[in-house]
């Protein structure tokens, strides 16, 4: 029985990958970069593990900071991804601008809470 | 005998204590209170003076030119100038208040100013009383119509309803003797009483029928009702409290004390007033002595003047010029009647009733003694007895008058007690000093002292010797004398020690047994200065001597004696710097260490490493970048708006404000918004034209 989950996982890891390999370009570089910005969240919670919350302010702006760019790429990516039949009229453009538009408030906030 | 006396100090201030008790309780009663005199006079020429010729107001006015009436003081003719201007301007104006109205026809009586405009006034104010309401109209306009009636007697001031206006202000008395000041005021006062009085008197005057002598009489009942709540000091002086605490009790008292005079001059009939309380609220107004503001000045002297000028009994004022009676210079007891302005008192003789020491039950010194009168100087003057001793004596006097219907106007008050204090020269004899040894009481050095002449004995001694002083007091007549203080201080360079010396009889003495002061002292060796202190008040001849020194000799001193104190510090270190303070802060919170930071730091940016990598690996273009050359600026000018926007907000970060920020952010952002709103929009048509094609 176990060979067999263990099979089943390495057929699911497999099938996925080539799945995603079929992806658009772009949506690739989105995923990417949402996965950059979480590593560094992550990063910054494992020092404030080990060292202490001490500019708690900051240790929130950042980790904030990051997260909160990652939220903006998924939203981005979800309204750019051309298989999305809810977002078929808002062009790639739109979505991008207000991409932008949002990360510049949102690391604005960010540089005022970091002290 | 018994060992040296303790440390003086505690003693001393037991003794004194009981002294000052002692005085209080003797000294109820008896006082020496001052009239009117020429210390009044200059007084009231530095208060009431006039700034720039003219006074503040024309109630100082008033009040300045009466004091210098009743004193006999002689206004400066511009002052007499400048008061009748502004007189005629406030008759003149015809908005000015009742008050100054009032205030202007008094300084106009007083000064004998130009009397046009009174017909004019009168014609106001004669209407006034009948239809007034409040306690403060009725008096001032009644007051004003009795001024301009004794002023110009043909002006027409008469009330015809004077009854009326009698019992309307009769309406606002309280049972207790006090009077409201309006009708829907309920609060009641003494102040009120006075001038409620006084507008009665100024009613009286001024009515053309008479008034009823039954009203009349219930006005001196209410008189006699408010003499029920007048007050009393311990010292025999009487005054009337306002218990609405407005109004101090000397302007209280003042305001009574004109009120009854007034009444008492202008009704009818007798008022029968006790004399003690008309002498004690004389000497209300004298106690205060030479009052330092105008309006007390005036109010003491207005007072003080209506009380001698009424028609109840004049109070005589008995004092003595000096109550220190030297023996040595065979000072006579002098004693003078007056009246509480200084003026002369009508023919009686002055007796001492009897004087003894006070706080003794011996019999007294003088009894029944008549003085003898000295016209020149209006004194009485009484020779004291040879066989009488110095000490503190409280005389007490009475008035006789030649003429018995004298004792019906005036009124002397009975019996006076005054304190006096009888002074004289004290002999000390037997003045010496020695040295004894102990337990048998020989004497090792034995020296005769001299009080009148400088003494510098110098003696030795050791801890195991005594040291004796002994004196003996008496008075002039030969009795035992206690003075008020007889000290012996024995100082050392470090430090000093006070002994006082007791008696029995005449005989003083002290004496200082070493063995037992030791420790006392110490244990300090050395030379010691002896100084001796004998005084009293009644001691012509208190001295204050250096006697000479005493070399003593104790024992070392033992591990744990006491040290002597300290001297006193220099008053320079008292005020320099204190020491420094070292303040306890906040612990600082825990950092990691630096190397760990960087560490991190490097690490956190492994990521974006990582992320260009990737681009890279899927196979980033610029394909899509514009060529043509308008769409490629706006591209390359949206991306450089975009990165001045976030090296604004690193600045932001770094240095700025967020006001600042804002201010620049929003020129950025309105920039980038446009230029990309352009581009986008032209990828976006160039993209769908792709599509479409």
């Amino acid at each position: 029985m176990a060979r067999s989950t263990g099979d089943d996982a390495i057929t699911l890891f497999h099938s996925l990958r080539s799945a995603y390999t079929a992806t658009p370009k772009n949506l690739k570089i989105i995923d990417l970069y949402v996965a950059f910005a979480v590593s560094t969240a992550l990063i910054q919670v494992a020092y404030m593990a080990m060292v202490g919350s001490f500019p708690f302010n900051s240790f929130l702006s950042g980790v904030l900071s990051s997260v909160g760019t990652a939220v903006l790429a998924v939203c981005l990516r979800i309204q750019v991804n051309k298989e999305n039949k809810e977002f078929k009229d808002l062009t790639p453009e739109r979505a991008y601008a207000d991409f932008i538009l949002c990360n510049l408030v949102l690391h604005l906030v960010i540089m005022n809470f970091l002290g | 005998m018994a060992t040296g006396r303790r440390s003086g100090s505690r003693g001393d201030a037991i003794v004194l204590l009981l002294l000052i008790v002692a005085a209080g309780s003797i000294y109820t009663n008896a006082t020496n209170f001052q009239p009117v005199s020429d210390s009044h006079r200059s007084a009231a020429v530095e208060i009431f003076t006039p700034v720039d010729g003219s006074f503040e107001s024309i109630e100082e006015t008033y009040e300045a030119v009466q004091t210098f009436k009743i004193l006999g003081i002689e206004a400066k003719p511009d002052v007499r100038v400048t008061a009748c201007t502004s007189v005629s301007e406030v008759l003149g104006a015809s908005s000015s208040p009742l008050k100054e109205l009032f205030y202007a026809l008094k300084v106009s009586s007083l000064l004998k100013c130009d009397g046009s405009q009174f017909e004019a006034t009168a014609s106001r104010l004669k209407s006034i009383p009948s239809n007034a309401k409040s306690l403060n109209d009725l008096y001032y306009s009644i007051a004003a119509l009795v001024l301009i009636k004794n002023q110009s007697p043909e002006a027409d001031v008469l009330l015809d309803d004077a009854d009326g206006v009698f019992q309307a202000i009769k309406a606002l008395s309280q049972s207790d003797g006090r009077w409201r000041y309006s009708s829907d005021n309920p609060a009641s006062s003494t102040y009120a009483a006075g001038m409620a009085l006084e507008a009665l008197a100024g009613v009286i005057s001024l009515a053309t029928k008479d008034i009823g002598k039954s009203r009349i009489n219930v006005v001196k009942s209410d008189i006699l009702k408010l003499f029920d709540s007048i007050e009393k000091y311990d010292d025999g002086t009487f005054y009337f409290d306002d218990k609405s605490g407005t109004v101090s009790s000397l302007a209280t008292t003042s305001s009574v004390v004109q009120g009854v005079t007034a009444f008492a001059s202008a009704a009818s009939g007798t008022l029968n007033l006790p004399e003690d309380k008309i002498l004690g609220l004389t000497k209300y107004f004298l106690s205060i002595g030479i009052p330092g503001d105008a309006k007390e000045f005036f109010n003491q002297v207005n007072s003080v003047s209506c009380l001698e000028n009424s028609r109840v009994s004049i109070p005589l004022i008995l004092t003595l010029p000096a109550t220190v009676i030297s023996l040595t210079k065979k000072d006579k007891l002098k004693v003078k009647v007056t009246t509480a302005l200084s003026s002369r008192s009508p023919p009686l003789s002055v007796k001492v009733v009897s004087a003894s020491i006070s706080g003794s039950k011996d019999v007294s010194v003088i009894e029944n003694q008549e003085l003898v009168f000295d016209e020149e100087g209006a004194l009485h003057v009484l020779d004291l007895p040879a066989s009488i001793d110095v000490g503190k004596y409280i005389f007490v006097f009475e008035i006789v008058f030649h003429n018995s219907k004298d004792g019906k106007i005036y009124a002397p008050g009975g019996q006076t007690k005054v304190p006096v204090h009888v002074s004289g020269t004290i002999k000390i004899e037997k003045f010496e000093i020695s040295v004894l040894d102990s337990d048998v009481g020989s004497i090792d050095t034995q020296k005769q002292l001299n009080f009148e002449t400088e003494n510098d004995v110098s003696l030795d001694a050791n801890h195991l010797q005594k040291l004796r002083l002994s004196f003996q007091l008496s008075t002039p007549q030969g009795n035992a004398f206690k003075p008020h203080q007889a000290i012996l201080k024995l100082k050392h360079e470090k430090a000093e020690h006070i002994f006082m010396i007791g008696n029995s009889g005449k005989h003083f003495q002290v004496i200082l047994d070493f063995l037992g002061l030791v420790e006392k002292f110490f244990y300090l060796s050395g030379r010691y200065d002896i100084q001796l202190t004998v005084g009293d008040t009644v001691m012509e001849n208190s001295f204050y001597q250096a006697i000479g020194h005493v070399e003593l000799d104790l024992p070392e001193a033992p591990e744990k004696a006491p040290r002597p104190p300290l001297q006193s510090v220099d008053p320079f270190l008292r005020y320099g710097a204190k020491g420094e303070i070292s303040h306890i802060f906040r612990s600082p919170e825990k950092r990691p260490p630096e190397n760990l930071s960087l560490a991190f730091l490097v690490l956190t940016l492994l990521p974006f490493l990582g992320f260009l990598v990737g681009l890279l690996k899927l196979g980033l273009n610029l394909k899509n970048f514009p060529s043509a050359s308008v769409p490629a600026m706006f591209a390359i000018l949206f991306h450089v708006g975009i990165g001045a926007i976030l090296s604004l907000y690193a600045l932001f970060w770094l240095k700025m404000d967020l006001f600042t920020t804002l201010k620049t952010l929003s020129l950025l952002g309105a920039f980038a918004m446009f230029v990309g709103h352009r581009i986008l929009s032209h990828v976006a048509s160039s993209s769908s034209k792709l599509k479409s094609a």
